[in-house]
């Protein structure tokens, strides 16, 4: 099977990729420093503590030593303790995990939904009134710092107009925790009122993330549309009398998709790094906000736990599309 | 490779790429004149308790902060840390970058491989992630967070500069300057090194917004320059405690850091279409 050849060579690749990653994360937390085990044991530690846990981390040792052990150590699922939850910090970000996919594929969905039609528009419209009024919008949408339109939004649709909730993801109690996903678990246990009370939380957070993704789609779709335009199946077609929307919305837009659908990748990670900004916002509690309280509290397992962690679930995700996209297009299999 | 009065004169053509130019030479302006157009220079680093959180007026033109300065002079003056940020942390990545782009591109043995596996590991996880964890070991300064951009993004460089040049290096004109033995050293700053000025130049523009972006997403995070410095993130994050009463406390700073990013990618666009018509303009959002 192709797929899982595919598959094997890109775990083949991960692997290594991690392990560098690692590595930069040690050389960052333990060698630069002067004391990185003062930092680990956070401000109030003792010298009694310091000392105790430079022994447990066996910080006399050589330093390829160390590095050795801290492998060892995430190998076995060990990402250091947070100071500030007292919790091992891999727990701490699994059980946040659900809560920034789930933002996060909101956000897909709302830029892949609108960018799409928004840029076969654009292209259809090309550097008339429509297109640049469009151009303007994803301009916009890559230069706006996040932070400050999930800040403005906040003030006009939750302060002000009082149509949706400021901030966090519910208000009472979560649904029954089946997946953590608060939207499929309130779909699975049927109730549609806390369904719309998820669904309204979510709505803010999601549109500010999606607004840098959107742009990127628009502008490629709009190329990919501008560029399939040309090629001579599209006058073939034309020259047969197919109605020209059948043609654009069918064939043109099946074969500029390729380019999109490439940039997903790319999208997750434009989304996995705003998320850390836009939870922050908005109170959402998933690893995001999760890397900022560790800022907050100067709790530095927690952060360079979430560094490792984020580093991980981002080569997961990376590892997802690329297969996914083997499978919608076997040319990129056989590449 | 065109003059850059050529460059200039078909920028200035294109309305969008000259309206980027504007907003730049707006922001070098504000950052260099500062002292000279705020309206109250003297209260961007003092207390004014009397004049606490004042709406738009015509003496304040944004407004006052929490601690009663003015947010327009104190956005003048956060251009500033703005400006050296993204120059510094750019030009450092250029120089980082470029080189080992260089190297890798031309040597096609194990060590260019090895050179370019190293960056693919700083670009298999979003920048602001591994900025983050340098800022937080080295603590809240702008020359921290510079040092954390700089090594954070000089991989961006190699990848492009890379890929060009292992393409040029079937050109003929290469070909047959090693044949005729002029020495690789030569070759890379005469020959290959112009020839990939243009993307080069098109992504430090690019670069530059993105940049100042994630500069300030750090901080606003609470992990760049401590205050009273007038940062454009951290004036956002402040105004969180305010709203929504002072709803003017965030304005001026993020339309600042709107307008700057706006005006890079603008002239990014504007330059690649000039000096690289082989890429599409859509390509690239970085």
């Amino acid at each position: 099977m192709r797929i899982v050849a595919l598959v094997l060579k890109r775990l083949a690749w991960l692997a290594p990729t991690l392990a560098g990653l690692v590595a930069i994360v040690f050389f960052i937390s333990r060698v630069i420093p002067a004391d990185p085990v003062a930092l680990l044991a956070g401000e109030t530690a003792s010298r009694a503590q310091i000392e105790l846990l430079r022994q447990k981390l066996g910080l006399d040792q050589p330093l390829i030593v160390q590095l050795a052990q801290y492998y060892k150590q995430l190998l076995s699922g060990d990402l250091g303790t947070s100071l500030f939850t007292t919790r091992p910090v891999w727990e701490d970000l699994s059980a946040r995990l659900p809560a920034t996919i789930e933002l996060t594929v909101a956000a897909m969905l709302v830029s892949v939904v609108l960018g799409i039609p928004l840029g076969v528009v654009a292209a259809l419209n090309r550097n008339n009134f429509v297109d640049h009024l469009l151009r303007v919008v994803t301009v916009a949408g890559l230069a706006v710092a996040s932070f400050w339109l999930a800040l403005l939004l906040q003030l006009l649709f939750a302060m002000d107009l009082r149509w949706l909730p400021l901030q966090a993801r519910i208000t009472g109690f979560p649904p029954p925790a089946i997946t953590g996903f608060y939207v499929v678990d309130a779909l699975i246990e049927g109730n549609f009122t806390r369904l719309g009370n998820v669904l309204a939380h979510l709505t803010l957070p999601a549109l500010t993330l999606a607004f840098p993704a959107l742009a990127t789609v628009v502008r490629f779709t709009r190329a990919g549309v501008l560029e399939t335009l040309q090629r001579s199946f599209v006058t073939y077609q034309r020259a047969m009398g197919i109605p020209a929307g059948l043609i654009v919305w069918k064939y043109v837009l099946r074969n500029s998709l390729v380019s999109t659908v490439t940039q997903i990748g790319l999208l997750f990670g434009i989304l996995l790094a705003g998320a850390v900004v836009i939870e922050t916002v908005f109170q959402w509690p998933g690893i995001g906000a999760y890397a900022f309280e560790a800022i907050l509290q100067s709790d530095y397992p927690g952060v360079m736990g979430f560094t490792v962690y984020a580093g991980f679930v981002f080569g997961v995700v990376n590892l997802i599309v690329d297969v996914g996209h083997a499978v919608l297009d076997p040319r990129e299999a056989a590449a | 490779m065109k003059t850059a009065r050529d460059v200039l004169a078909k920028l200035l053509r294109d309305p969008a790429a000259a309206l980027g130019l504007v907003i730049i030479i707006a922001l070098v302006l504000a950052a260099l004149l500062a002292p000279v157009l705020a309206t109250h220079p003297e209260a961007v680093w003092d207390m004014n308790p009397r004049q606490r959180l004042l709406p738009p007026s015509e003496t304040y033109l944004f407004g006052t902060d929490r601690m009663g300065a003015d947010i327009y002079s104190r956005t003048l003056f956060g251009a500033r840390i703005t400006l050296v940020i993204a120059i510094v942390a750019v030009g450092a990545a250029l120089v980082i970058g470029v080189p080992i782009g260089l190297v890798s591109g031309w040597r096609r043995n194990w060590f260019g491989e090895a050179l370019m596996r190293v960056s693919d590991i700083f670009l298999a996880v979003p920048q602001i992630v591994l900025a983050i964890a340098i800022a937080q070991t080295l603590g809240p300064s702008i020359e921290n967070i510079i040092l954390a951009l700089s090594v954070t993004y000089w991989p961006w460089f190699t990848r492009l500069v890379h890929a060009e040049v292992r393409a040029l290096k079937n050109e003929t004109f290469i070909e047959a300057a090693i044949a005729l033995g002029v020495p690789t050293w030569r070759i890379i700053l005469t020959h290959v090194l112009p020839n990939v000025m243009s993307p080069i130049i098109v992504r430090t523009s690019i670069g530059m917004g993105f940049t100042i972006l994630t500069a300030s997403a750090l901080g606003f995070l609470g992990l760049s320059a401590p205050p009273p410095a007038p940062e454009w993130g951290r004036m956002i994050s402040e105004s969180r405690e305010f709203l929504p009463e002072a709803w003017w406390y965030a304005l001026a700073p993020g339309l600042a850091i709107f307008l700057v990013v706006m005006g890079f990618n603008l002239l990014g666009d504007g330059l690649r279409d000039v000096l690289d018509p082989r890429i599409r303009r859509a390509a690239g959002g970085r």
